[in-house]
């Protein structure tokens, strides 16, 4: 059992706007990345899927499902924690949980895709770069996505992106997964009272 | 659940989940150690002091490698000085350090309470690295940190803890998170070094080691200090070997499994022999590892709680 | 000069009185107390659902002067007495220097001559410098006007030299107090012997090392058919010692004070300096033993123990720290909220012990509103509440184990001679 916040978030501050992917979507978006990762990579030699906690790892785990469907190939899969590595651990609302980094294969000279859910502010992949850098010196690092919802704060952008979805700083956009929550898919949530913190983080960090 | 407490003071204070989510996040940081580069930002820009009262390098050197493994910056102070009414109060060092503009002061002290007092005095966070004979609340993180870790869980488990448990603040830690997460804990000693009420604690005392032994998941055995309490009668040392050291031919009739630990410094052929110490059995050196990422856990909850009170 | 003090509830129980009555105060003495007196009066106080009653007498005080004026002294401690509505006090001998001849008494006498507020008297030592080891000159402290002799923080170890003294304090008139402790069983403990000094990893101080020297204390004012005052119980045992001895005849009396009826050994549970005092705060049982042998009159007398000292002397780690609390600003709200409230005595009961009986044990000629006795009078407003805080107090020190409690009982006049020593 994960402990979260993301998973313990209230929910009754929330109103859901619109489902922007079921589980048919996700599943098409997530085997489309697949394949744009083995065209770009030439093959899936040398390659390594990375995913941030907690949902990208679960979508790291699918994207490499599909690549041994396509290839036949068991690509490495790793999980990442970047919680030590946030830039806003000071101005974060309660405590962040931090969970195990598991990454137990060499990434030196690897093609390393990290993987994380939704794409926002950008500051997560920022961390996440940091942490990875931390375990050694890949050949390359690519960044792939479910959603990319736009309002960057660093100048970040993905090498594959499952949806792009044009969001207001208002609302947030939540990918709910089988593995965590039950269930596939994304939706759009506005949130009630208009308090938007600082960090307009729901996705990102 | 989150941690809010900006101090660690003893584990008597502490929710068996609080304590749960300092092994948690332990765990989490066992990783970091493990890696090639041994350190992560998260403590980045802190400063951590060390202020010392009592002479000793294991828990300070602990402290120190989990603080920069955290990129906090650490500084130590090592005042032995046991000589009442000597130059600066306690307060008021604590204050001299929080005006320096420190985040944590990790403190060993010979007066049972000297953590609590200055605790309520600062702002800063107070780190307990063992006070007199009260609280020594890492070192007994660590030791159920290694016993989960061997074990698998710690409700249930029979420990028992041997030697001096008077005096011995190592005791009063693992008696409360080892009880407190449903531990049941047996105490081992000669009559005159078990304290009063202890029992209420929901511990168990015998003086019978071969029959506690019989029963034991793990034994904790505690440094014998017989040069430390001037007016307790205590027991000659090698009878004390004799009736409570720990050796090879009591471990024999004990559990195949049975898990032997001990806070260290050990002293060897009196409360254990060195066969026992080096033997199987025995996870004395894991203990000293765990001990990093069980501080590292305690420095970044009690640092994020500072903050988010702020 | 006169008071007439109206319609307040007089509460006299040497003169069995309990009534709403007017008292009359003229040149310094008590001069009439009746109802509905008309005389005229330099000053007249409305006593309307007031307590009237003599000043307290606190046989337990620690004034600190002459030698640790940093803590407290006659002027700031009998200040600090009046706005408890305490009349008289008996000052502790362990001064610097001790209380152990008449030069040093008559330091004593002079400082208080010129700074005291109330009624002091003082208290000799037994021993020379308390050390246990001499008798001091009992015959001449009396002579040079001390009440009793006392080597209050340290008790007589020695059998022979305590009978001695007991001896010569018959003859000498003067009582004997004992501070009963046998600090070979005490050791170097700071807090009651029990789970909480395990749990706080202190040493602890198990009740026999008061009762057991209790039981000695009683034992020889038996032999030497002397009285003893046994002060500051705080245990069981030693209650049922001094009841027991009580009934075989021995003219043994005790104190306890208003912490050992109010506090347990769980208000250390957070290392607070301000609860550490010798003999210790104990356990609920030992409370509830103060309590019955205050209600029964096994215990004879409340006193404070005033014990001041400095914040560089409290704030500090707690086995560092002095022991001691102050009390003479709480004694009486505490025993209000305390006993009269909990309906441990009725407001004769307490006065008895707070006024009547240390006259009696010290015979003064004190602690009653009989016509021509000196005027010390207290005017209490009982239902009055308030809140224990450090501005409150005016002791120079602060260490007080009450802070924070909301106490019943404010006291609106002290009268002591025949003035005004404090008004609210």
């Amino acid at each position: 059992m994960l402990k979260t916040r993301k998973e313990n978030r209230p929910l009754s501050f929330m109103k859901e706007k619109a489902k922007i992917l079921d589980e048919e979507g996700i599943n098409r978006a997530i085997m489309r990345i697949a394949h744009e990762i083995i065209e770009k990579n030439k093959g899936s030699v040398g390659l390594c899927v990375v995913g941030i906690r907690n949902r990208g790892v679960y979508i790291a785990q699918r994207i490499a499902a599909c690549i041994k469907q396509i290839e036949g190939i068991d690509v490495l899969t790793g999980a990442l924690d970047i919680t030590l590595y946030r830039d806003d651990l000071a101005l974060a609302s309660g405590q962040p949980l931090v969970r195990k980094t598991e990454i137990d294969f060499d990434i030196n000279e690897k093609n390393l895709v990290l993987v994380d859910d939704v794409l926002y502010t950008g500051r997560t992949i920022r961390a996440a770069l940091d942490a990875l850098i931390d375990f050694g010196r890949p050949k390359s690092i690519q960044l792939a996505v479910l959603i990319d919802r736009g309002h960057r704060e660093l100048p970040i952008r993905a090498d594959f992106v499952g949806k792009n979805i044009p969001t207001s700083k208002k609302e947030s956009v939540e990918v709910r997964l089988q593995e965590a929550d039950g269930i596939d898919e994304v939706v759009i949530v506005e949130k009630l009272g208009g308090d938007s913190s600082p960090l307009g983080a729901q996705n990102d960090v | 659940m989150g941690w809010t407490k900006k101090d660690l003071l003893g584990l008597e204070y502490l929710t068996p989940e609080e304590i749960e989510l300092i092994l948690d996040t332990a765990e989490s940081f066992k990783e970091v150690s493990t890696r090639e580069i041994k350190k992560v930002p998260a403590l980045r820009g802190k400063t951590a002091v060390n202020l010392f009262y009592e002479p000793s390098t294991r828990t300070r050197v602990s402290f120190e490698v989990a603080a920069k493994r955290l990129s906090a910056d650490v500084i130590n102070i090592a005042t032995e000085t046991s000589s009442v009414r000597k130059g600066e109060t306690l307060i008021d060092t604590g204050k001299n350090i929080q005006a320096l503009k420190a985040d944590i002061i990790i403190m060993r002290h010979n007066c049972s309470g000297a953590a609590n007092m200055l605790a309520r005095s600062l702002d800063i966070s107070v780190v307990n690295a063992g006070d007199g004979w009260h609280e020594h609340p890492t070192q007994a993180l660590l030791d159920i940190f290694t016993l989960k870790e061997k074990l698998g869980k710690i409700n249930g488990l029979n420990v028992a803890i041997v030697g001096d448990i008077a005096h011995s603040r190592v005791a009063r830690s693992n008696i409360w998170g080892l009880t407190k997460l449903g531990a049941k804990v047996t105490l081992c000693a000669p009559q005159i070094l078990l304290p009063p009420g202890i029992e209420i604690t929901g511990a168990k005392t015998s003086s019978n080691i071969d029959e506690v032994l019989k029963n034991a998941d793990a034994v904790n055995v505690l440094r014998m200090q017989f040069e430390r309490d001037e007016d307790a009668a205590f027991p000659e040392q090698l009878d004390y070997f004799k009736k409570f050291g720990i050796t090879e031919e009591r471990l024999a009739k004990a559990k195949k499994d049975i898990v032997v630990m001990h806070p260290g410094p050990i002293n060897r052929g009196i409360e254990m022999s060195s066969a026992v110490a080096d033997g199987a059995n025995s996870v004395i050196l894991e203990q000293v590892t765990n001990g990093i990422a069980v501080r590292m856990a305690v420095l970044f909850l009690v640092s994020q709680a500072r903050e988010a009170k702020q | 000069m006169s008071i007439l003090i109206k319609n307040g509830r007089v509460i006299d129980p040497a003169n069995k009185i309990d009534a709403i009555l007017d008292v009359f105060i003229e040149n310094n003495k008590i001069s009439k107390v009746a109802k509905n007196i008309n005389s005229s009066a330099d000053t007249v106080i409305d006593a309307s659902n007031k307590i009237v009653a003599p000043g307290i007498i606190d046989m337990h005080v620690h004034l600190r002067e002459p030698g640790r004026e940093d803590k407290e002294t006659v002027a700031t401690a009998t200040l600090a007495a009046a706005k408890g509505g305490v009349t008289t006090v008996l000052a502790m001998p362990n001064t610097q220097p001790a209380m152990d001849c008449p030069e040093n008494v008559r330091l004593l006498q002079e400082i208080i001559r010129k700074d005291a507020k109330v009624n002091v008297l003082i208290c000799g030592t037994i021993t020379k410098g308390r050390l246990g080891k001499e008798l001091s000159d009992i015959a001449a402290l009396k002579k040079s006007g001390v009440y009793a002799i006392s080597d209050d923080g340290c008790s007589v170890d020695s059998d022979e030299l305590m009978f001695a003294a007991l001896k010569k304090a018959k003859q000498a008139g003067l009582l004997t107090i004992c501070h009963s402790e046998d600090k070979k069983l005490s050791g170097k403990g700071v807090i009651n012997l029990g789970f909480n000094s395990t749990r706080l990893g202190l040493r602890g101080i198990a009740n026999e090392s008061e009762y057991k020297r209790v039981r000695r204390d009683v034992e020889l004012a038996k032999n030497a058919a002397s009285a003893v005052h046994i002060a500051h119980v705080s245990c069981r045992e030693s209650v049922e010692i001094i009841t027991e001895a009580k009934k075989t005849g021995i003219k043994v009396t005790c104190e306890t004070a208003p912490h050992y009826f109010t506090l347990t050994e769980d208000a250390l549970l957070g290392y607070d300096t301000n609860m550490k005092m010798n003999p210790p705060l104990r356990n609920i049982e030992d409370l509830i033993a103060i309590k019955q042998g205050l209600k029964d009159g096994s215990i004879d007398v409340i006193a404070s123990d005033h014990a001041p000292h400095t914040e560089n002397e409290k704030d500090i780690e707690f086995e560092r720290a002095e022991f001691g609390v102050v009390g003479l600003e709480t004694e009486l709200s505490v025993s209000i909220t305390e006993l009269i409230n909990k309906q441990v005595l009725d407001w004769p009961g307490l006065i008895t012990r707070l006024c009547l009986n240390p006259a009696r044990i010290l015979g003064l000629d004190k602690g009653r509103l009989t016509a021509g006795s000196f005027a010390d009078v207290v005017i209490i407003s009982d239902q009055q509440s308030w809140t224990v805080d450090k501005p409150a107090l005016v002791s120079k020190s602060k260490n007080s184990p009450f802070f924070g409690r909301c106490l019943k009982g404010l006291v609106d006049y002290t009268i002591c001679n025949g003035t005004i020593a404090y008004q609210r």
